[in-house]
């Protein structure tokens, strides 16, 4: 992995945007330089400038410091629904594609087919509609969502490897069921599942965005980049820098996180690494 | 029966099949299709179960008197057993009945018709503009691969990917609206209208699918039946785009049944960043005034016409390919 980010320019540049942004957004609350909250309405709609380098938004807040605050939201939500889908996924899919028979059956042709029957967040955005907005029902939307994709890629990897001599040495050796699949199975897909989380990462981060955009995710004043470009829309010709941080911020954000599942998966492919 | 004779067109080898095959894997696909469909309608049918607290006291507000929601329980069959709400859920379904919409008084069904064809004319537009791009920039960025045209390409992809339709919605505004001075801001009103929002919501999928030419003609390309080709003395025009172009499409063609889904989800931020009067904006307004009964409809209706747009998109790749089969 280290000579792959050595070689690779683009998947070095795409880990150093990530670890830049998990820093900032861990320590968000230290390197702000105002209160994300604070209105300052005299100076509202102003550029960017020496004392505010990203400008104000339309009730006089510095962007740097909602830009900041915001990352930490998108890397809270973004985390954590990659780990609980993750984790789920990993579980059931990886369960059914080891089980087998009927529970494999029910898994992918009834809860995953059905679940994939609806069209990308449609389904958060139904959930959070009717569960009413806020960041726990949006996690939880996202969540649903986002482990038919482990489960599915689990399920075939296990699949895969069941059969193989390791566990079938393992099996001969008296392990138990339980045993083998969380010792010897699971650590053997852990590397596409790297590269399924870094997508899901960007994923999230892309879904909080929107749903908060459509007025659905997280509740105002918290600062989230979905909101604060849904905000800037109404000041397209007054204050256009409004969009334009937030945007960058998140093409960024998602920008690197696709990168760096590029690397993951070249480092999975040692053909790639070769050439 | 099936009838297997060798096929060898442009390389593919393959299996020839009856055209009674052919239905016979129609009438399987659209039976598989079946149960999801049913799948889908109950779980629809459960999202205003989901409501925390009481959904009729949440659609009228905290002003709402104990009648009035007592009339509105009613009147939405709230008060009934679920399974008899679930049979007459069902029942209205079948003779195209989707309830009354909560705000207007309007049938759901009604208000979805006059806004249905909205979103298909951006979803059109927005693959149409999708493909013109992303089949000729996929083919160019295979041939030139790692020049610079395929750097250039492959760094437009990624951005294509990367950038959200609701960050790319304001900034096409702040370049061709505001700066520029070319295109109308919002509205549906004529092509001019009609060029923002499908460039915005068709940006994704073209970035996608260009990837996907790009990868799957550069294993054409390399392919024996593209060598004989050439060495029969035929011009690289007609090799790239009559041999090796027709079979690169075909999981193209894939792709494209399921981008349709980020198309329709996607219409709900273009749609709003445009002020487009589709369905994606109307679920929007519904799901902002909690009319449940709207956006269930809304609901059901996108996901409806995801699943048979994904439904003729197997059977057309069967009739391209026949060695697709279940």
């Amino acid at each position: 992995m280290k000579k792959l980010l050595l070689r690779n320019k683009l998947a070095f540049s795409g880990f150093l945007i990530a670890g830049f942004l998990v820093l900032a957004a861990l320590l968000a609350p230290w390197l702000i330089p105002y209160d994300p909250a604070v209105q300052d309405l005299p100076d509202r709609l102003s550029g960017p400038s020496r004392h505010h380098p990203f400008g104000n938004d339309e009730l006089g807040r510095d962007i740097l410091s909602r830009l900041l605050m915001g990352a930490r939201v998108s890397m809270r939500v973004g985390g954590t629904v990659v780990l609980l889908s993750g984790v789920a996924g990993v579980l059931i899919g990886g369960l059914a594609g080891y089980v087998g028979g009927k529970l494999d059956t029910f898994v992918t042709v009834i809860v995953i087919d059905s679940l994939m029957a609806f069209p990308g967040i449609l389904l958060a955005i139904a959930l959070v509609a009717f569960l009413g907005p806020s960041i726990d029902h949006l996690i939880f939307a996202l969540v649903i969502i986002g482990w038919v994709g482990y489960a599915r890629l689990a399920r075939g990897q296990v699949l895969k490897i069941k059969t193989l001599e390791f566990v079938e040495a393992a099996r001969a050796l008296g392990a138990s069921g339980s045993r083998i699949f969380f010792l010897h199975v699971l650590p053997s897909i852990v590397q596409p599942l790297l590269v399924q989380a870094s997508i899901g990462m960007a994923t999230a981060v892309l879904a909080e965005a929107t749903l908060s955009f459509l007025g659905l995710g997280i509740a105002a004043p918290a600062p989230s980049w979905g909101a604060m470009l849904n905000d800037g829309r109404n000041h397209l010709f007054d204050a256009p820098h409004m969009v334009v941080f937030p945007s960058v911020a998140l093409v960024l954000t998602v920008l690197s996180f696709n990168i760096l599942a590029d690397a993951f998966r070249d480092w999975l492919d040692p053909k790639s690494l070769k050439s | 029966m099936l009838v297997f004779t060798a096929l060898h067109v442009n390389g593919l080898s393959g299996l020839r099949y009856t055209p009674q095959s052919m239905l016979a894997f129609i009438v399987r696909r659209i039976a598989l299709t079946l149960p999801v469909a049913w799948i889908v309608v109950t779980l629809v049918f459960g999202l205003i179960h989901l409501v925390p607290g009481d959904p009729i006291a949440q659609m009228l507000g905290e002003g709402a008197s104990v009648t009035e929601v007592a009339r509105l329980r009613h009147e939405l069959g709230l008060d009934r057993p679920v399974m008899e709400q679930y049979g007459a859920y069902l029942v209205g379904l079948y003779h195209g009945n989707l309830g009354v919409s909560f705000r207007d008084q309007q049938p759901v069904a009604s208000s979805i018709r006059s806004r249905y064809p909205a979103t298909i004319e951006l979803a059109v537009a927005a693959l149409a503009f999708s493909l013109l791009f992303s089949i000729p920039a996929g083919v160019i960025s295979a041939i030139q691969k790692g020049r610079l045209a395929d750097r250039a390409l492959g760094l437009v992809s990624l951005l294509g990917v990367s950038l959200p339709n609701f960050a790319l919605g304001p900034l096409l505004i702040l370049l061709f609206s505001i700066g520029l001075g070319l295109l109308p801001v919002s509205g549906r009103d004529g092509i001019s209208h009609l060029i923002l929002p499908a460039l915005t919501l068709g940006m994704g999928i073209a970035a996608m699918t260009m990837r996907m030419v790009r990868s799957s003609m550069l294993e054409e390309i390399h392919q024996d039946y593209v060598r004989t080709a050439r060495a029969k003395g035929l011009r690289e025009r007609t090799v790239l785009f009559k041999h090796a172009l027709r079979n690169g499409l075909l999981p193209v063609i894939t792709i494209l049944g399921l981008q349709t889904g980020a198309l329709l989800a996607g219409a709900f931020v273009t749609e709003t960043i445009f002020s487009w009067p589709g369905l994606g904006r109307l679920t929007i307004q519904a799901i902002n005034a909690r009319d449940y009964p709207l956006v269930q409809g809304c609901i059901l209706t996108i996901t409806l016409t995801y699943i048979l747009v994904n439904l003729l998109t197997d059977v057309m790749y069967s009739v391209i390919d026949p060695r697709i089969r279940l």
